[in-house]
């Protein structure tokens, strides 16, 4: 047995080896073959939804994604901070001074122009994700104690942007305003978020 | 020469049949289970939503007295064929724990379509401790955590009688035909009538064993329809793909044969 | 061209540019383009291949559930039934990956019998054939581990059960089977450190499988006539030849595979592993997966524990000196008439044993498996050694494409002269 590793075959024969004979049908094996592997790359694409879909938000997820807040306990100029769909979200009982600062602005001097009203369902509550449009840090401004920036609203510690008391980015490298999340007033003091 | 490869195939198959074990392994001790023909047999078979609807109200009315169901939210119930609004309705039937609040402290309130289904007990001893030392089982996968599955739970659920003469069956036991030992902790749970259907349906013992075993089947396998939709797809598209890939191959080694 | 590149041949400049500074290409096209091969391989010789597949398979499947899947006593069985019911095509993940496992056995077990009829362990195919060995060893340990994941109860006794075969060593079983466990019974130490080498593993079966194709890429590939190809004409190139004839094995490989995902996922599986891991109550019939059937009948055959444990691990360990074992010249046993049916046998043992394993220990089935455990056995350590000697075999063919004649003898020289005759 040892001389199979003398005898094996250096050279391979190939199709063209088999010369004529393989011509004829050589179109039909080509469409053939074209289909077929159209067909293969069809199902291993089909085969890499259901991996790529898996990493999608489960139902689980989805199904928490809405958050109610009672409003009653807050007290004009407090704010709270709550968890909607992991992330801080800013509520805000705002003062007639900081509703009436927030829209005497004005709108040409903003980097992300929007009006206080639009920001807003009602003017003294001021409902928005805590999340600095920069770089996703958390901007400070909650607590009594916390700096509020130039703008009396928040202030990000990371890279120093400045919102102001309707969280609109007025200084700083942030691009746009404190996003509002979708919510809705199920009574006078409750929101659902999400 | 492929004599060696038919041999294997058929041996193949002899040991996959086997080793299957759930239907022939329990087929030694057991008595034989009625077959009983439910909507979500064979290899198309689905739901039947109104049987599986009747049996959420089976269980919830009764076996959730003594059985959770933990793995199960209720949201999945629109699954059912409910409206978002009856899912709703039907969470806030019952009160969940949730807390800490501000305070620290636990506190009660309705239950909303993202909550599991309510457990009876709050731990396993509270369980045992309310039922005589007996555990009774989460219901979640029971389909599919019994030999026999749904004809099994369906023939357990109309399996009561009285002993045939010569047994005795001990104290808070009690004798069901077809459970393994023929002695059960359970006390009949089905009674004639004991549940109003809303669609009129007469609440016969059959008929709500075979409501519930519905309801639980589809519990324990809710992708059930989703799965056998999409292997049909795929079982045709290799089919036709086997087809193709044999061709070419045939193409390919024309000129070697 | 600069010095130290390597010389490519293909024509596309990118495909050039890299492979004068890493030859992959050279390489794919010598190993998988036109490696020779020979002609006459049956479907049986699919399976090598479809068993990368699986692995590959098993190892996407598994990576996938990995992000999904908690190991802790207290999670692992719930997170498993997010998986089912939450996670986006989640129990198309999980069902693909737990048959995949018995799709695997199949697929290896038909691998290695395919080895065994037609002598592919013997010289100088023996390290291929040990490497191969390895694999499936690790295989067994792979899946024995991932059974254990889900925490049902035939997962926690499974590790209970086969975890306390080492306290058959005598003097430090008992401490070896306190070090596996990480305690004092199976519970989350052993879930943790199972569910890191579940995850380990496969990588390390991707690196030997390596190993094995490297040092079939030496030997050449076995054929069914156990005779090495005398040259061209007795070879094709691997692709497109094999890789067409790969894939039709291949799609009727995910065609049964597909059937059992989709419309039977569970047949293979227990349904008491539908039912959360318990510590203090044992299921009445504990039984492994049916891919360990056949050892675990071995095990139970033998009415002493350390005997019985040394007779499960020997039935493997003893194929690592098959080759030495078996001492007839002649490979293939469609030339070895008495071997042949000693082999169908030996199958038919296999069988026996994988029977009986998920029958009850008792009555007729132990003196089943017991009588099919000493044939097991026999079939390597007597019978194949003395039909070496006394075995007459049939005529060998002149070569691949010169089949015997009736009545054989060797062919006249000019027969190798004319490789374009039909096969």
């Amino acid at each position: 047995m040892a001389e199979t590793l003398a005898t094996h075959p250096g050279t391979p024969l190939g199709p063209e080896a088999h010369g004529a004979a393989a011509e004829h049908g050589e179109k039909r094996r080509d469409f053939l073959t074209l289909v077929t592997g159209a067909f293969a790359v069809v199902g291993a694409g089909a085969i890499a939804w259901p991996f790529i879909h898996s990493l999608n938000p489960s139902r689980d997820v989805l199904a928490l994604s809405t958050t109610e807040v009672d409003l009653a306990p807050i007290q004009v100029g407090q704010a709270v901070t709550v968890v909607w769909r992991g992330k801080p979200v800013f509520v805000r009982h705002r003062t007639p001074q900081e509703i009436a600062a927030a829209r005497e602005v004005n709108l040409a001097e903003l980097r992300d122009p929007q009006p206080d009203e639009r920001r807003v369902i009602k003017p003294e509550w001021l409902v928005m994700v805590g999340v600095c449009t920069h770089l996703g840090c958390v901007p400070l401004g909650q607590k009594p104690t916390d700096p509020k920036g130039e703008y009396g609203g928040w202030f990000c510690p990371c890279h120093g942007s400045h919102y102001d008391t309707s969280g609109r980015i007025r200084k700083g490298p942030a691009p746009a305003n404190l996003a509002v999340p979708p919510y809705a007033f199920i009574s006078d003091t409750q929101i659902r978020i999400g | 020469m492929r004599r060696p490869l038919l041999t294997l195939a058929a041996a193949l198959g002899a040991a996959l049949l086997a080793a299957a074990p759930a239907p022939l392994r329990a087929a030694e001790e057991a008595i034989a289970l009625p077959n009983t023909r439910f909507s979500f047999e064979g290899l198309f078979g689905t739901f039947d939503r109104a049987s599986a609807q009747r049996g959420l109200q089976v269980y919830m009315e009764v076996c959730a007295n003594c059985h959770s169901l933990r793995q199960l939210y209720y949201r999945n119930l629109t699954a059912l064929g409910l409206s978002d609004a009856e899912v709703r309705a039907i969470a806030a039937t019952v009160q969940v724990q949730d807390g800490p609040n501000d305070e620290g402290q636990m506190f009660e309130r309705p239950g909303r379509p993202s909550d599991r289904f309510r457990s009876p007990f709050p731990n396993e001893k509270a369980a045992r401790a309310a039922n005589n030392g007996a555990l009774p089982p989460d219901l979640s996968v029971i389909v599919k955590a019994r030999e026999g599955g749904a004809d099994y739970i369906y023939a357990l659920l109309t399996g009561y009688s009285d002993p045939p003469p010569g047994v005795e069956v001990m104290q808070g036991m009690h004798y069901n035909r077809y459970f393994p030992g023929h002695q059960i902790a359970m006390a009949p749970p089905l009674n004639a009538g004991q549940v109003s259907f809303h669609d009129g349906t007469q609440a016969t013992v059959e008929q709500m064993a075979r409501d519930v075993t519905t309801f639980l089947a589809w519990a324990a396998e809710p992708e059930l329809e989703e799965r056998r939709a999409l292997g049909v797809k795929i079982v045709l598209f290799l089919t036709v793909l086997g087809g193709l890939v044999y061709a070419v191959k045939r193409k390919i080694w024309a000129d070697v044969h | 061209m600069a010095s130290g590149l390597h010389q490519s041949d293909f024509r596309n400049p990118v495909v050039r540019w890299i492979d004068a500074r890493l030859p992959v290409f050279t390489l794919l096209q010598k190993e998988y383009g036109t490696f020779p091969t020979p002609r006459n391989f049956n479907y049986l010789w699919n399976f090598g291949a479809l068993a990368m597949v699986n692995l590959l398979i098993m190892i996407a499947t598994g990576v996938f559930l990995a992000m999904h899947y908690t190991p802790h006593v207290n999670h692992a069985f719930d997170s498993v039934e997010r998986i089912m019911r939450d996670v986006n095509y989640g129990w198309l993940l999980r069902y693909v990956h737990a048959n995949g496992a018995s799709m695997f056995f199949i697929v290896v077990y038909v691998h290695i019998w395919r080895g065994l009829y037609y002598g592919s362990y013997k010289a100088p195919r023996e390290l291929l054939w040990m490497l191969g060995v390895v694999i499936f060893l690790l295989m067994m340990a792979t899946a024995f581990m991932g059974y254990v994941l889900p925490w049902g109860q035939m997962s926690f006794w499974g590790a209970t059960v086969i975890t306390n075969l080492f306290s058959a060593i005598p003097l430090v079983g008992d401490s070896i089977v306190t070090w596996l466990w990480g305690g004092f019974s199976v519970d989350n130490p052993t879930l943790n450190r199972f569910f890191s080498l579940h995850y380990l593993l496969p990588f390390v079966i991707v690196g030997v499988v390596f190993l094995h194709v490297a040092a079939l890429h030496v030997t050449g590939s076995n054929n069914p006539l156990g005779i090495d190809p005398k040259g061209p004409q007795d070879t094709v190139p691997f692709h497109p030849y094999y890789t067409a004839k790969d894939s039709v094995g291949l799609v009727a490989y995910l065609a049964v595979f597909a059937i059992l995902v989709f419309f039977f996922p569970n047949m293979l599986g227990h349904p008491d592993n539908y039912t959360p891991a318990n510590p203090l109550v044992t299921p009445p019939h504990i039984v492994p997966e049916w891919y360990f059937l056949p050892y675990y009948a071995i095990l139970r055959a033998v009415p002493n524990k350390l005997g019985g444990v040394v007779l499960m691990f020997g039935s493997i360990l003893i194929l690592f000196v098959l080759p030495w074992l078996d001492t007839s010249p002649v490979r293939s046993m469609r030339f070895r008439p008495l071997a042949r049916i000693a082999l169908f046998l030996w199958t038919v043992a296999f069988f026996v044993l994988l029977y009986c394993g998920a029958k009850p220990p008792e009555g007729i089935y132990v003196w089943l498996a017991r009588f099919a455990t000493a044939y097991y056995f026999a079939y390597f350590l007597v019978i194949l050694p003395l039909l070496g000697r006394f075995e007459r075999t049939l005529p060998l063919p002149e070569s691949i494409s010169r089949p015997v004649l009736r009545g054989g003898g060797p062919l006249p020289a000019v027969a190798a002269a004319k490789p374009m005759e039909k096969a």
